[in-house]
């Protein structure tokens, strides 16, 4: 026997899964919903897509590069922050916005932080509250066949009619990848088919707002308003690609749960209470900020565990064994 | 019906179908043949032989250390040549007996029973049979089975449990002595049951085993305190704490034991050897044994005689197509990576798995991303992400909070960590050194 025989710990076997598949499974998963969006609003879509994307990659292969450390570019997680921020843009920004978005994205929210797995609030998301911020005009101008329009979350908002199977189809203004709920679905359905996502914070998330919709949306019972709010915005997006976002939500299937019912409560008061029409994205953002504190009241019992070890139960040993 | 499982766990490749069909061949092994005098959880065995003495196959070379330890027998005839410490699979230097094999395998004498006479027998005298003969958890833990069978209301036993489940990749062992020694199995449990009066006998057998649940069942329906549980085929399944809850729905932690829960589980091997213990009056001197792994040029199941080399049964099995990357005792998720084959077989050593290409350690570790497939794996309910940065981070307190001590140290973690993060490794380092702290302050 030449070569040097390994010795390393249990288990000796590994899964096929690893991150850049996962990654790229993300990614596929959105495809209906780019696709669609680059059909939707044209090839500037396209473009924006693509900018956003490039800058993500750039940023952090040439941060990693300053930071001398190992180029983490091939783990593809930078595509799915570049694709995920295209998608929450509209198509007639300037060009800078998605160069700025995506650098923004990737080095102040995320290699600031330590990298992939240590941001602590959802790159993608982060970027857009920081362009809407500082880009205003740009970030909240739609249109849609060339002329500019609301949305219909903000024509909700104001009182004025829409049409739910177009938002369903996702024939509207609004972002390029927020507007088609089916594709988004579709999307969505493969996640969880290829066990990448579970249901638990899309479920919990979707549901809380459902219910705060109906009881302070000031419509009632009233189930085309429902329908409508859960169509408009960014909410289907959000819900199943980015609250879900491993990094950035609790790990504790119980925080799961809580992290959902903590962002359809926000949402609902962003959307109802708020100035905005939107709230998909501060809620994720602040529900993110919350993440640590989720986990620490929801550490799951260990199999077999009735109850927490008291000091009375450590006596009762103490004195059987006296 | 719903198939009978736990929560969690991982689906590894199987590798079983290498070994599976191979019946169980004796091997005799030729050159000398060694037995560490710690086989088993407990007190070392002391020695009651010394060098130059002349032992027969069935000998006893060294007795019982205390109530928790077994007495450890010589499986071939020959002259005892040397008392040392040698070097065992786990790496340790172990005082160890060697013996020059004579290759004549005279046999001690052994006490033969008849059905009737094993009939009379009281469940003191098979216990105590059991005791002699040294019978230890031959699934690999090792511990003394006479203790765990007197626990301390025998009445409040309610299952004796059989876990044939062999949840492990590649391992056979237990699937040929089930097909083959069926009678073995079924009798052994029948005689445990003797001490238990409220107890019923239940066969665990996982539904990859569909020809093993048949051959029980054609045995056993005669007998009214003895029935199967199909179980779901699903790692770590033969888990001790996993198959109660499979069985009988009652969850045990690592404070409790099986009896607590009204509950015995032992595995095929120890069941077999116990039937061995009392109708023949042999004690444990051989063990079913599978070598296994994709390079192996005649993957097999022998019967071997404990204290044969790793090296020689490779040998016995042809060797190897290319040279090995990876030898293995026992399974590919929680057996032991030994850097050295020539080290003798114990009580516990069930598998020697050759790789000549190590998949685990080609991968590259990268940063967690918290994606939660180690939670959804742990079949005990934990967060081991978690707990294996507390680890790295010396946290003891929190990991303790995060229930760290009851981790079973089945590996699924690791095995689905698509960052490829040594999650077991941490948890365990972690573990052992919490464990050491506690029993220091006891003193």
């Amino acid at each position: 026997m030449s070569d040097l025989i390994h010795v390393t710990s249990s288990p000796h076997v590994r899964e096929n899964t690893d991150t850049k598949r996962i990654m790229i499974l993300v990614i596929i998963s959105l495809l209906p919903a780019s696709i669609f969006g680059v059909f939707n609003f044209g090839p500037k879509a396209l473009l924006v897509l693509l900018l956003s994307i490039f800058s993500c990659v750039a940023t952090e292969a040439i941060t990693d590069k300053c930071l001398k450390k190992k180029n983490t570019v091939s783990d593809l997680s930078a595509v799915v922050t570049g694709l995920l921020l295209g998608l929450n843009l509209p198509h007639t920004v300037s060009w800078f916005i998605p160069v700025v978005g995506g650098f923004f994205a990737i080095f102040v929210v995320k290699m600031l932080f330590g990298g992939l797995g240590q941001n602590f609030m959802n790159p993608a998301l982060g970027a857009r509250c920081f362009l809407l911020l500082s880009f205003t005009q740009q970030m909240t101008s739609f249109s849609y066949d060339g002329v500019t329009s609301a949305t219909p979350l903000a024509q909700l908002k104001a009182g004025e009619s829409v049409d739910a199977l177009k938002m369903f189809l996702g024939t509207e203004a609004g972002t390029i990848g927020e507007t088609s709920v089916i594709a988004l679905l579709i999307g969505a359905i493969f996640l969880i088919l290829m066990g990448i996502i579970n249901l638990r914070i899309p479920a919990s998330y979707i549901g809380t707002f459902a219910i705060f919709v109906l009881l302070f949306g000031g419509h009632g019972f009233d189930w085309t308003f429902l329908v409508e709010e859960i169509c408009g915005g960014g909410l289907i997006l959000g819900a199943f690609f980015m609250a879900t976002d491993y990094v950035t939500s609790p790990i504790t299937p119980k925080g799961q749960i809580i992290f959902g019912i903590v962002l359809g409560i926000l949402t609902g008061i962003f959307r109802i209470f708020g100035a905005s029409a939107e709230g998909v994205s501060y809620a994720i953002i602040f529900a993110n900020c919350l993440v640590p504190l989720i986990e620490k009241f929801t550490v799951p019992k260990a199999f077999g565990i009735v109850r927490e070890p008291s000091k009375k139960d450590s006596k009762l040993e103490e004195g059987a064994k006296a | 019906m719903a198939l009978h499982s736990f929560k969690g766990g991982v689906h590894p490749q199987e590798g079983k179908e290498l070994s599976k069909d191979k019946p169980i061949k004796e091997l005799q092994p030729s050159g000398e043949l060694v037995y560490p005098l710690s086989q088993h959880i407990g007190a070392p065995a002391k020695l009651i032989v010394s060098v130059g003495d002349v032992v027969k196959r069935g000998q006893m070379l060294a007795e019982a250390g205390g109530f928790v330890s077994a007495p450890i027998y010589s499986s071939v005839s020959g002259t005892v040549k040397e008392i040392s410490p040698r070097r065992v699979a786990t790496g340790d230097m172990v005082m160890s007996v060697v013996i020059e094999n004579d290759n004549e395998y005279s046999e001690a004498d052994f006490e033969e029973l008849s059905h009737d006479q094993v009939e009379k027998l009281t469940g003191e005298q098979i216990l105590e049979k059991i005791k002699n003969a040294g019978i230890v958890g031959m699934g690999g833990a090792g511990f003394p089975t006479h203790v765990k069978l007197s626990p301390k209301n025998p009445e409040k036993i309610e299952y004796i449990i059989a876990n044939c489940a062999e949840c492990e990749p590649y391992l056979t062992s237990d699937y040929r002595a089930i097909i083959e020694y069926t009678e073995k199995l079924v009798e052994g449990m029948k005689l445990i049951l003797k001490m238990f009066p409220n107890a019923k006998g239940v066969f665990g057998v996982e539904n990859n085993k569909l020809d093993c649940i048949e051959k029980i069942r054609s045995l056993i329906s005669d007998d009214n305190r003895l029935s199967i549980c199909e179980l779901l085929t699903k790692y770590p399944q033969g888990g001790e704490r996993q198959l109660i809850h499979a069985v009988t729905d009652r969850d045990i932690n690592s404070k409790m034991l099986p009896a607590d829960a009204g509950c015995i589980v032992d595995n095929v091997a120890t069941i077999s050897a116990v039937y061995d213990a009392v109708y023949l009056g042999r004690p444990v001197m051989d063990r079913i044994f599978t070598v296994s792994g994709d390079d192996v040029v005649e993957p097999r199941n022998f019967s071997i005689h404990i204290g044969t080399s790793f090296k020689e049964i490779l040998n016995a099995a042809e060797g190897l197509k290319k040279p090995a990357a990876k030898m293995i005792s026992g399974g590919p998720m929680m057996g032991f990576a030994m850097f050295d084959i020539d080290v003798p077989t114990t009580k516990t050593t069930s598998a020697l798995l050759v790789f000549t290409e190590d998949e685990a350690s080609k991968y590259e570790t990268t940063a967690c991303i918290n994606c939660g497939r180690c939670v959804e794996a742990c079949p005990e309910n934990l967060i081991p992400s978690r707990l294996s940065k507390y680890s790295e981070n010396g946290v003891k307190d929190i990991f303790e909070e995060w229930y760290g001590l009851e981790c079973i140290e089945c590996g699924s973690c690791s095995f689905v960590c698509p960052a490829r993060r040594p999650l077991t490794q941490d948890i365990k380092t972690m573990k052992k050194q919490i464990l050491t702290d506690k029993k220091n302050q006891k003193k």
